[in-house]
């Protein structure tokens, strides 16, 4: 009898070109290799200096979403992308791709959008592949049980080359999360709560696998949600077994396997799960009925607290002092009640459509306060033209929110949607890092349904009090 | 790449802890198509007032400062997104080693491939680095040895196939490419 495996280990093992030995790293294939303008364009010059192609264009996507503006007129061309250099990095990736082959969803084309909401909804994530892309939320695609990491540019440019990268092994962690998420409580606030209880660098060097009741009651886009931040618990890559969820929402989509062959991968996705009794290298138990919705209160996401609590006082930590200057808090501050300038609602983390619906549930009928600025937007295109079906842009227009085209925008503010100096936003974004939304900017995290609580109130708002 | 043995050189110390990505390069410098010249964005938001003048408060402003090849920096450092312009930003303006009690996984492996070297010590010898700035440290690849100024020396792990090809300017992709057959049994068995 074979020793019980991990669904890590099952999907690693599969991919090895080469196994690791004490002197050399393993050689790992890599199924599917996402990638976009900002960290690409060095890569695609050492192939260039080199002499290379890009060894199989079949398994590369390329899309463009970190600096590409919002705004309908920029995406559509009848004015001039207003960052020129993120205008020459567009051009730069449209040359690149045309040059080496590769499929390119670019600018105008109707399935383009942040790189980890298209590849899920093209069905070109699935179940036991090896995925990577030139980002750190690449552990998105884990929840549907695929080992998927973020990478640097110069291993963007040796999977180009090879379709392989030299990985030493990582370690397992279990997140058993058991118990039932209460109404208003949604997979953002697990996330949160899971990295305020292990730390922003308690998974470095380990692959997280969330596990237990909680998580398989979780849908697709949650379970995303969930994977997205791994990484801000320091995990290079956070997975989920597949399941039945998983497999109704591959089913049909383009990239998905289809007629027998749908039926022998599903098959073969059914063996993937974590064996009975197999070991992992570190755990933690979380309760689900027990969290509450969460929210940021310093610069990293770490610095996490229920909605109804108040910042701890932790006086003589020179770090935790500086994170509170500069979020302009104090020791001991009630959170509920607190200021609010701009509010985002979108990313990578909290941009699909069930996201979507959760702030349309809240701004129903209800008008965005005075002086608040709400800028909602969709994870992808596809996203964008569902939402305005389902009716949600027509509540978010009406509620007053600014309803805008598809990218990373104000989670990173490389396109030029930022948050200025001094300012709160309250952002369903994945960083609370300084001066990530813009230079000076405040950023607290939080869920859709309390970022569109929040942007009705024009103050920090408990959800569950509007729902 | 050129091999790197040692680097011996005073030290620069910013002792917070979680010095993310976004601090070391913001984002707003990525829209950058080459690895050049990021060296004057280096921890831009810290070292930069908003007229763009230098700040001078800002350690790596100061005289002391100029010249120092290692970084001292708090727990956790490089955490954050897998931006490679983080490794280039910190080499172009001439640090060669990064010195904390942890460093995050894709921060360490960008270094790693770049001639940064990422030094995981424990929290005696980082308490005193970080008591100790502008102190002359020296480290030893070869035999992964930090030594102090006082003497002591101190052992570093750091993975030995990523110092083996660091101590023979060995380029990865190299390696990689000698295993094409490998690659290409594994295609043919797996489509």
């Amino acid at each position: 009898m074979t020793a019980a495996r991990t669904l890590f280990d099952k999907v690693w093992t599969a991919h090895e070109v080469v196994p690791e030995t004490a002197d050399t790293p393993a050689i790992l294939y890599i199924d599917l290799h996402l990638t976009h303008e900002v960290t690409s364009p060095q890569a695609f010059s050492t192939l260039k200096a080199l002499g290379l192609p890009v060894r199989r264009p079949d398994r590369t996507l390329a899309t463009m979403d970190h600096s590409t503006p919002t705004s309908t007129e920029q995406v559509f061309g009848t004015v001039p992308i207003k960052v020129d250099a993120a205008a020459k990095q567009v051009r730069q990736l449209e040359q690149n791709a045309a040059d080496f082959g590769v499929e390119l969803f670019g600018m105008r084309d109707a399935r383009r959008g942040i790189v980890h909401v298209i590849s899920p909804e093209l069905g070109a994530t699935q179940p036991g592949m090896t995925i990577v892309c030139g980002d750190s939320h690449t552990s998105t695609h884990g929840a549907f049980g695929a080992l998927a990491f973020g990478i640097g540019s110069t291993e963007v440019g040796h999977v180009f080359a090879t379709q392989t990268l030299l990985q030493r092994k990582p370690k397992t962690f279990a997140v058993n999360v058991d118990g039932q998420l209460r109404p208003g409580v949604t997979a953002k606030d697990l996330i949160l709560s899971i990295i305020g209880k292990i730390g922003v660098s308690g998974g470095t060097g380990h692959v997280l696998e969330y596990r237990g009741a909680a998580i398989r009651a979780l849908s697709m886009d949650e379970r995303m949600t969930v994977c997205n931040m791994s990484i801000e618990a320091g995990a290079r890559a956070g997975m989920i077994a597949p399941d039945e969820t998983t497999f109704a929402y591959l089913e049909g989509r383009p990239r998905a396997p289809q007629g027998k062959d749908w039926d022998s991968a599903v098959a073969r996705w059914r063996a993937l799960g974590t064996d009975p009794g197999a070991k992992f290298d570190a755990s933690v138990d979380i309760d689900a009925s027990l969290i509450e919705p969460m929210i940021t209160y310093g610069t990293n996401p770490g610095m996490v607290l229920p909605i109804g609590g108040a910042i701890p006082d932790k006086g003589g930590d020179e770090a935790f002092r500086k994170a509170l200057d500069y979020m302009g808090f104090h020791g001991g501050d009630a959170m509920i009640g607190k200021k609010v300038d701009v509010v985002f609602i979108g990313s990578c983390t909290n941009g699909r459509l069930e996201d979507l619906e959760a702030a349309a549930t809240i701004l129903k009928g209800r008008k965005v306060a005075p002086g608040v600025r709400l800028l909602i937007v969709p994870g992808s295109q596809q996203i964008k033209r569902q939402a305005e079906a389902a009716g949600y842009a027509d509540i978010f227009k009406a509620a007053g929110a600014d309803w805008r085209e598809s990218g990373c925008s104000m989670c990173l503010g490389m396109n030029g949607d930022t948050v200025a100096a001094g300012q709160y936003s309250i952002s369903t974004s994945n960083r609370n890092f300084e001066g990530r939304q813009g230079v000076g900017a405040r950023t607290l995290l939080v869920s859709p349904l309390t970022a569109a609580a929040s942007a009705v109130k024009g103050l920090i708002t408990d959800p569950r009090e509007m729902l | 790449m050129e091999p790197i043995l040692r680097v011996h050189s005073k030290t620069v110390v910013i002792a917070s802890s979680n010095i993310d990505t976004d601090q070391i390069i913001p984002a707003r410098f990525l829209t950058t198509t080459t690895k050049d010249g990021l060296g004057k964005q280096l921890f831009a938001d810290w070292r930069y007032r908003a007229d763009g003048s230098p700040n001078p408060d800002f350690v790596l402003n100061r005289a002391e400062s100029q010249n120092a090849q290692v970084l001292v920096a708090g727990r956790n450092f490089g955490c954050g997104s897998s931006r490679e312009h983080a490794p280039w930003a910190l080499l172009d303006h001439g640090f060669r080693a990064v010195i904390s009690t942890e460093i995050a996984d894709i921060f360490r492996g960008n270094s790693l491939k770049n001639g940064l070297l990422p030094i995981v010590v424990d929290e005696d010898t980082s308490r005193w680095l970080l008591e100790h700035p502008g102190a002359v440290v020296d480290i030893d690849l070869e035999n992964a040895r930090l030594t102090l100024p006082t003497g002591t020396a101190h052992s570093f792990p750091i993975e030995g196939f990523a110092r083996h090809c660091l101590l023979n300017g060995i380029d990865e992709l190299g390696y990689l490419r000698s295993h094409l057959k490998d690659i290409e049994r594994y295609e043919a068995a797996h489509g």
